[in-house]
């Protein structure tokens, strides 16, 4: 019955969600010349940096390097992005919170929601830049969707949970940015994970969900091999499980949100 | 509830936390909380209110400022959920409260009828359909184009009354008679609000003025510190809250 009742109320507000996901990506490039292009042409520049810097500098030649990175870059910066709007979604809302009733899920959801939309067009940077560097089309390709569904399952739990935490502690935002940063070094974004795991650090990348689903990516994307059935199984369950908590942590404590933000 | 009641208010009582000091950061919350240095003042701003609207009523809250009048109709529109008790309602409720909460100053108008129509949870089709009525009725013509940001206050009140009154809704709650734009404007939107009362809507109004309550409504109640204290015809109840105030 609740249940039914939790569906219902979606329902009602979903073109609430369209319309919000809609003014965020409108509202993130009006004014700038190149406006929505910048989707494309960011994640492009900060792969020429990177390639620059990490292939040219520590001499890495692989001709596909700037696919590895960009492959790296792409998840990783959606992950960063999309948890971090989620984190700040309740409380620079605060104002509509207090004067109007919404379903307060989907402000979050929103957040993220639009982050995943931006996303999925930079990914045409990847389409070209693959093309240039020739790599290889095979049929595993169409792989690359589940570590994608399963970074967005993960980052909607981790985005539920820091929205809610955000409210009653104001810190958790600056935590946030440092604990991001630790998880970018530990997803080996733009080094060769054997270097790693030769100095016998390699178990970080056995705890890290966001490196499970870029590794997953890059098989699917660059490799044309199959997934990590491991990777692919424990990513999945650590998603559904920061899911759980999110919803029902936020579930909880949503109506003592009005009185703090 | 019963099937001639349009909203239903079941003891619901509304606890807030007054404490001095706001504790939003963790380090202080770890503190405190090993000092067992939280302090919880709470305060109810509503408390064991109980009672009914059947469908058609126009009900009445009298108070002074403070006695919890508009934490009653946060609570009953839902932006609140109280401490204690249940609101029930049936049909749809149109808050015309905080007109135009969720307006995007970077959009413009009619972006924003779009967007402030999706907040009230209407749907895309509705507002497509309504569109050049939402317009006609704001009076805005082709500043309906402009960003809001270029928008006097008065241009946002009428665009934002237009939005929310363009539902035809079962339940209507009003804070005080809208004082909406300018004078022409004031006028229409009461014709309006007046129109929807004819065509029986139930209405929960909230004011201090006696003179208005007297006008509008048949019920009424009175609350006093966040309790109720006197509930009944409007007749009734006006005479005791001309000898609560004399």
């Amino acid at each position: 019955m609740t249940i039914k009742r939790y569906m219902k109320n979606f329902f009602r507000y979903k073109y609430l969600l369209v319309e919000l996901v809609k003014k965020y990506i409108k509202l993130k490039y009006r004014r700038s010349y190149l406006g929505i292009l910048w989707t494309l042409i960011e994640p492009l520049l900060t792969m020429m940096v990177l390639t620059l810097v990490f292939g040219t500098f520590f001499g890495n030649d692989d001709p596909q390097y700037p696919v590895y990175i960009l492959c790296g870059r792409l998840l990783y910066s959606f992950f960063s992005s999309a948890s971090k709007a989620g984190l700040k979604s309740i409380s620079s809302n605060a104002s509509m919170i207090k004067k109007v009733y919404v379903p307060k899920y989907i402000y979050v959801i929103s957040a993220i929601l639009s982050n995943f939309v931006t996303f999925l067009i930079s990914l045409i940077v990847l389409v070209g830049v693959g093309a240039v560097l020739k790599v290889k089309v095979t049929p595993y390709m169409i792989q690359a969707i589940i570590p994608m569904i399963i970074l967005f399952v993960l980052t909607l739990g981790v985005g539920l949970i820091l929205a809610t935490l955000n409210v009653f502690f104001r810190d958790i935002e600056y935590i946030w940015s440092v604990a991001t940063l630790l998880i970018m070094y530990a997803s080996a974004i733009f080094y060769q994970t054997d270097r790693v795991i030769n100095t016998g650090n390699g178990w970080v990348f056995n705890i890290n969900p966001v490196y499970m689903c870029i590794s997953n990516f890059r098989d699917a994307i660059l490799y044309g091999s199959p997934m990590n059935m491991s990777y692919c199984l424990t990513s999945a369950v650590v998603a559904v499980v920061m899911l759980i908590i999110g919803a029902i942590l936020f579930c909880r404590k949503q109506d003592k949100f009005i009185l703090y933000v | 509830m019963k099937k001639d009641v349009a909203v239903s208010v079941n003891n619901v009582g509304m606890r807030f936390n007054l404490s001095q000091e706001r504790v939003d950061n963790l380090k202080e919350f770890v503190i405190k909380f090993l000092r067992k240095d939280l302090k919880f003042n709470e305060f109810w701003a509503l408390k064991d209110i109980d009672f009914e609207i059947k469908k058609g009523e126009r009900l009445g809250v009298l108070g002074l400022n403070g006695s919890g009048k508009s934490t009653l109709l946060k609570v009953v529109s839902g932006v609140l959920k109280p401490s204690a008790g249940s609101v029930e309602t049936r049909g749809v409720v149109a808050p015309l409260l905080e007109l135009g909460a969720g307006f995007s100053p970077e959009y413009t108008g009619r972006e924003n009828i779009y967007l402030y129509g999706a907040v009230l949870g209407y749907t895309k089709e509705f507002l497509d359909e309504r569109f050049d009525e939402i317009v006609d009725f704001s009076g805005l013509g082709e500043f309906i184009e402009v960003p809001l940001k270029n928008y006097s206050s008065g241009m946002k009140a009428r665009l934002g009354f237009s939005i929310a009154t363009v539902v035809e809704p079962d339940i209507l709650i009003l804070d005080e008679v809208l004082s909406v734009g300018d004078k022409k404007f004031r006028k229409k939107s009461e014709n309006k609000i007046l129109s929807m009362f004819d065509e029986g809507v139930t209405v929960m109004f909230v004011s201090h003025s006696l003179e208005q309550v007297l006008r509008l409504c048949n019920q009424a109640i009175i609350l006093d510190s966040g309790r109720l204290v006197a509930k009944g015809p409007v007749e009734k109840v006006a005479r005791i809250y001309k000898n609560m105030t004399e």
